[in-house]
């Protein structure tokens, strides 16, 4: 239930979208792009979120896409996040995707959580994002300046960053890292649904893994002074993995609900130290 | 016998007999058809067009003076029609202590309590106002302990306690403190024995409160006639307690308030105390008498309702070298929140079987409890038991370890029987108390127990832990069911019962109770499902696991009596005596006679075909009072607590993985004396369901309040309550051995899966970490902080 | 205008209702055109009691636009007759209060719909977006194997459905 009353529009085009945005603002309107819409409904009723308009990007075909084009993965914002679970040729293409979103949320809410809703969020976790930033995919997004593509890091630090009339189009990823060995890892308070004590993506390409963590901090992060610290020789794995976690400043580790921080540190360590193990970079 | 029985056998019928064909099977539910097809009307489910919408303003601190509060801008919000503060209806309300406004007045004791409610023709014009209600708070110090409070400079948060409404049996509140109620236990010589013990076990315990977990939030509409008349359909458990508790409120008189309740959607003991019916009663006496809807969030259902009791606690239990208990002293400080509710009985109810079922001649014990700037607590499955078990099973644990002996053979060795006395010096005659020994050598079976509570299997560890249990009632003396059976034109009968179908199908076993008595198939049997204090005979209340017994005993007297009633006017008919005629299978019959006449003939009397008529209109009545119930004595606890004790022997196997302090429960065990199971399905099902909810609740379920007191976890994203796949695999067995008082000597079972699930887990997990888990939830953050002291 | 009249094509019907924009799927059913069966249980996608299918897949109906579903076929509880799965969470004693049953009941109706051979691993995945608090999940799981023999023995007789328990379990 959302106490607040907003327009709805939806939108065919990648143009009307923009459009309709550029209308609402310069009517001194707030308006918000809707992708599975869950985070919009749910902090709008405890009045944490109040636009006065909601333009619904899932008509757009691009965002609709879900395709590997010259060998780069594109992924159109508003795909569901069960779409990317339940389709067997990503078990191949982009597994660790796969196996990351498929730990978000529980099914029924996966049918309508989108891609780029979950990576836009302001609910910290933004799990969908970590398999990206390993990858170093690229944006495609859309906005007044018409269409760009970027680097994730661009898009994406800590949070989505794009201007106010922006939006994701679709994610693209190569070939060589989206295949690459993988682990992810998830660890929660209880169960098997709810938020990550500790989340974190991985691959290994050469002699590099590449690391990226949600739940350890208020945002999801990719570290390289991290990822150097791991690929370290003549350092145990628990010396690397202890190093590796000095690295973030404690004060930016979580302590609430799902665990205080040094619980939380001590889950982080054990992630790392699995992941290293499973990635052979032991 | 107990002279309960000496009325029905008059009748041709007893219950006292082993042979039955309805009551002890499987049927199907009466509630079945309407619950699959989405049919079943809750509270909520009841959606006119000209009724009004209400949304709760409620404080962000959990301890604050109210310096002023302003409603203009919300007065003239869309849709608006009211906006109450606790000014406007300065009625104290609670029960057994009317400790609480109705709306905060200058003071908000816990965060999440009702500060303001506003009234408006949409809900969410309602929800809207509540952002234009201005208030302006001054933080006051937060108490956030039952220990913190019980210091003796700890700021009082009721100076005035001693100046509340209250029931004196109940509650007890001492002024100048944060104590709402004390109850003490003292039997034998607990002071004087502790030199002859050989071994003395000390163990604390706590955890914090926790949440029902109900799937229906509760929703309240309230409206008032034009003559007065005050019609409530609510969310509850206790529908006829509502009337005296409007009355003492507001001054009407209790006839003038007729309850409804619709189908609710699981309770647990969170809705057996009304605590926003007042509320939203204020709300409609505000707009005229409209129909007014509250409906809570489930952030309020966590926040601001009622909930499951915390408890910081300290026991010590003394032994001789061979294992039998000598003496126990517990202190128990309950986390009751910023209002007392149920709590204060909670508290009595863990004091009078602080020992669990085990002979202990001497006994001290103090309960405490506490106000704190917490949510109120309230009854929850259990009550008071899961609670006293947990402290009183570490202690045995601790004990059985401390002697190097099995610990299931110290359970047996000190098991309570007949003959022995609970803490209250209750003495357990006849068939009071089930049968102890019997639940732990099956337990023993069940769970394949040699003794050894721990097996390593390469990087995990496999580990047993076990408890017993038992719980009386905890009634008032004087808790009543009455019930009325009609018999219908089409030879069937209706029962009309004030019990509230809350999910656990007394419904349906009370048909199967009337049918017995019929001597017909449970189909012949309607049941009125919803309850209306107005039409229902009263029920006292649906809590306790006393349904069956209450209702089942007025039931069944209502069937006989029925019976009685066809069996005279058959016997005018057939020329015959009463005695001879035999009802059975819808028909009156008589051995003298060919004839055999359908019971719908005999509705009205019954009328012959040249016209002329006999008897009278059959209407079944039958009522039952509880027995055997005394208050206890203030300075010994001495009396009698409840009828009769239903004991358990509860274990759980769980696999440990040291390297992450993570486990998972694989198997979990529940062997009840049920005295007589009447549905096996339905005891099935209500003893597993008690279980997942007990084992959830232990390994992960508490509130985690922030540093000023307001609880931060009130959603299921963040309170991760057991879902499907969560659940272990579960081994339940009866025994049945019977309660004289009781149909077929039935007990209540409805919480007893649930009692014994944590203090098994935590005895299984201490074996599988070497060291003892005291706290709740038993989470792998609090496994890694023992097991590191980190 | 925040407001407007939209078509909604609920179990077969087409119902026209006045909607705001701002108003959950959940809300209408239930406010606006009697439809009770979906039930509020937190408002916030957690508990699943609101599930209901549109077109042949779950969705939790109180994170979901009513504006949403225009031109979409939504079925509720109240659209299903004597299916297997409710015929089986009779048999199996599969509820005690009911408040969960018909989002459990939609949610397992779409799985026996979607896959013609029900593993564990798959009625885990999906089950597990409800809560119940009653039953203890084992009669649950019970009714949905149950249902999909039902609904094998309704429909192609030959169809192996055994229910293969420990592949997988550990996923
Ligand atoms: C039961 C449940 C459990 C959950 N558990 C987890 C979990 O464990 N881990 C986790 O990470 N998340 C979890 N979530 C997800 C949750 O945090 C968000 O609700 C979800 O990710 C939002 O996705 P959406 O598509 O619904 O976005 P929306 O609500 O549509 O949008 C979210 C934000 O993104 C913006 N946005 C949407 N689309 C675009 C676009 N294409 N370009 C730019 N901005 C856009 C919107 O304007 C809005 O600000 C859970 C959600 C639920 C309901
Ligand atoms: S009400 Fe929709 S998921 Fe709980
Ligand atoms: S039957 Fe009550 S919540 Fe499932």
């Amino acid at each position: 239930m959302h106490p607040m009353d907003f327009e709805y529009v939806s939108s065919p085009t990648l143009s009307d979208a923009v459009r309709q945005y550029t209308r609402f603002a310069q009517l001194g309107k707030r308006p918000m792009y809707f992708g599975g819409g869950t985070e919009i409904i749910t902090l709008g009723r405890l009045h944490q979120v109040n636009p006065d308009a909601v333009i619904d990007l899932k008509p757009i075909p691009e965002t609709q896409v879900m395709a590997v084009q010259q060998g780069q993965l594109v992924l159109g914002g508003s795909i569901t996040l069960t779409q990317i679970t339940d389709a067997p040729w990503l078990g191949e293409a982009f597994p660790l995707l796969q196996e990351t979103v498929h730990e978000i949320a529980d099914r029924t809410a996966r049918n309508k959580i989108t891609i780029a809703g979950n990576i836009c969020g302001t609910i910290f976790y933004r799990e969908a994002v970590l398999p990206f930033l390993v990858c170093d995919s690229k944006v495609r997004t859309y906005g007044p300046k018409r269409g760009k593509e970027r680097s994730i890091h661009r898009v994406f630090n800590r949070e989505a960053r794009l201007e106010p009339s922006e939006f994701i189009v679709q994610l693209v990823t190569d070939e060589t890292a989206r295949t690459a060995p993988f682990v992810h890892i998830k660890r929660r308070k209880a169960g098997r649904v709810g938020y990550p004590i500790v989340s974190a993506a991985a691959i290994r390409i050469d002699d590099r893994i590449r690391i990226a963590f949600s739940g350890v901090c208020p945002f999801p992060f990719r570290s390289s002074a991290i990822e150097t610290i791991l690929r370290q020789r003549g350092l145990t794995v628990r010396q690397r993995v202890d190093q590796a976690i000095q690295r973030i400043p404690s004060h930016l580790i979580l302590d609430d609900y799902e665990a205080s921080r040094a619980y939380r540190t001590f889950v982080l360590a054990n992630v790392l130290e699995e992941i290293l193990q499973r990635l052979g970079g032991a | 016998m107990s002279e309960a029985f000496s009325p029905w056998n008059m009748a041709h019928f007893s219950t006292n007999g082993s042979e039955t064909t309805v009551v002890g099977h499987s049927v199907g539910r009466k509630d079945t058809s309407l619950k699959v097809t989405g049919h079943a009307k809750y509270t909520d489910d009841e959606i006119e067009s000209d009724m009004l919408h209400a949304a709760l303003l409620t404080s962000p601190h959990a301890h604050a003076r109210i310096l002023s509060m302003d409603r203009r801008r919300a007065l003239q919000a869309p849709g608006v029609r009211a906006v109450l503060f606790g000014t406007d209806c300065p009625n104290h309300t609670g029960d057994p202590l009317a400790d609480r406004p109705i709306l905060a007045i200058d003071t908000v004791r816990y965060a999440g309590e009702p500060v303001a409610i506003v009234i408006a023709d949409e809900f969410h014009q309602a929800a809207a106002a509540l952002a234009s209600i201005d208030v302006v708070y001054a933080p006051l110090p937060v108490v956030q302990s039952p220990k913190a409070a019980y210091e003796p400079n700890a700021p009082l948060l009721h100076p005035d306690v001693h100046t509340y409404r209250r029931n004196r049996a109940e509650a007890n509140p001492i002024p100048g403190t944060n104590i709402a109620t004390h109850v003490p236990i003292r039997k034998g010589h607990p002071d004087d024995v502790w030199a002859s013990c050989d071994v003395i076990a000390e163990v604390e315990v706590s955890f914090p409160q926790a949440h029902h977990a109900y799937m229906e939030t509760p929703a309240i509409i309230a409206e008032i006639d034009p003559d007065g008349e005050m019609h409530i359909t609510t969310s509850t458990q206790s529908p006829f307690t509502i009337p005296s508790l409007i009355h003492e409120t507001f001054d009407v008189n209790p006839s003038q308030v007729r309850v409804h309740v619709p189908f609710v959607g699981g309770g647990f003991g969170g809705k057996s105390s009304p605590y926003l019916e007042p509320l939203v009663v204020a709300a409609s006496k505000a707009v005229g008498g409209r129909k007014v809807k509250l409906r809570c969030e489930r952030e309020h259902a966590m926040q601001t309702l009622p909930c499951h009791i915390g408890l910081e606690a300290k026991v010590r239990l003394g032994a001789k070298r061979d294992g039998r208990f000598v003496a126990v002293d517990i202190t128990y400080w309950f986390d009751g929140g910023a209002y007392a509710d149920r709590a204060v009985i909670v508290t009595r109810a863990a004091v009078q079987d602080c020992t669990g079922p085990y002979r202990i001649p001497h006994v001290r014990c103090d309960g405490f409890c506490m106000y704190t700037n917490h949510p109120p607590a309230t009854a929850y499955r259990g009550f008071g038991h899961p609670e006293e078990t947990f402290v009183i099973e570490r202690a045995v644990d601790v004990l059985a370890r401390q002697l190097h002996l099995d610990p299931l053979e110290i359970r047996r060795l000190n098991a309570i029987r007949t003959g022995d006395s609970t803490p209250t010096q209750t003495l357990l005659t006849g068939g009071r108390v089930g049968n102890v020994p019997g639940c732990i050598d099956h337990l023993k079976k069940l769970m394949e127990w040699d003794g050894r509570a721990v097996r390593r299997e390469g990087s995990r560890i496999i580990a047993k832990g076990m408890c017993c249990s038992w719980k009386t009632s905890s009634t008032p003396p004087n808790a009543s069911s009455g019930a009325i059976v009609r018999v219908n034109e089409d030879s069937t009968v209706t029962l009309l019962s004030g019990v509230v179908e809350i999910g656990q199908g007394t419904k349906t076993a009370l048909a199967q109770m009337v049918a017995e008595v019929f001597a017909m198939s449970v189909d012949r049997v309607h049941v009125v499902l919803e309850v209306d204090t107005k039409e229902e005979p009263e029920h006292w209340k649906t809590v306790a696991s006393r349904g069956t017994l209450l209702a089942g005993n007025a039931a069944v007297r209502a069937a006989i009596d029925a019976v009685r009633q066809l069996q005279e006017t058959a016997a005018i008919v057939f020329q015959c005596r009463p005695s001879d005629v035999r009802i059975s299978n819808g028909v009156a019959s008589c051995a003298h006679e060919e004839k055999a006449i359908p019971i719908g003939d005999f509705k009205n009397g019954y009328a012959f075909p040249d016209g002329r008529s006999v008897g009278r209109m059959v209407i079944g009545r039958g009522s039952y009072t509880i027995e055997d119930v005394t208050p206890l004595d203030p300075e010994t606890g001495r009396g009698s607590p409840g009828p009769e004790w239903t004991v358990a022997a509860q274990g759980v196997e769980i696999e440990y993985r040291p390297a992450d302090c993570t486990y998972r429960v694989l198997r979990a065990f529940s062997v009840i004396d049920a005295g007589k199971v009447i549905h096996p399905a339905l005891a099935l099902g209500q003893v597993k369901g008690a279980m997942n909810m007990g084992l959830s609740l232990a390994s992960r379920e508490g509130y985690v309040y922030s540093g000023r007191g307001v609880v931060t976890n009130p959603q299921f994203r963040v309170y991760p309550i057991h879902r499907y796949g969560d659940q272990p695999e579960y081994h339940v067995v009866f025994l049945e051995t019977p309660d004289e008082h009781a149909p077929w000597g039935l007990r209540g079972l409805g919480e007893h899966g649930l009692i014994g699930m944590p203090a098994a887990l935590a005895s299984a997990l201490s074996n599988a970490l070497g060291v003892d888990v005291n706290e709740m939830p038993m989470t792998s953050e609090l496994l890694w902080r023992i097991q590191t002291g980190g | 205008m925040p407001k407007q009249e939209v078509s909604l094509s609920i179990n077969g019907e087409q119902r026209m209702v006045v909607i705001r924009f701002a108003d959950t799927l959940l809300e209408v059913l239930r406010g606006k055109l009697g439809l009770t069966g979906a039930k509020p249980g937190c408002n916030n996608g957690d508990c699943g009691a609101c599930t209901v299918l549109i077109d042949t897949c779950p969705y939790k109906a109180c994170i979901m636009l009513a504006v949403e579903t225009v031109g979409h076929e939504i079925t509720t509880v109240e659209g299903l007759h004597s299916t297997p799965i409710q015929q089986a969470f009779a048999d199996c004693y599969a509820f005690q209060c009911g408040y969960c049953t018909p989002g459990f009941i939609m949610n397992a109706h779409a799985l026996l719909q979607q896959h013609r051979v029900i593993d564990e691993y798959t009625i885990r995945e999906w089950l597990e977006s409800n809560i119940c608090r009653c039953t203890s999940y084992e009669e649950i799981g019970e009714a949905v194997r149950t249902a999909a023999r039902l609904r094998d023995a309704r429909t192609a007789p030959s169809l192996d459905t055994s229910v293969d328990t420990q592949q997988r379990r550990d996923l």
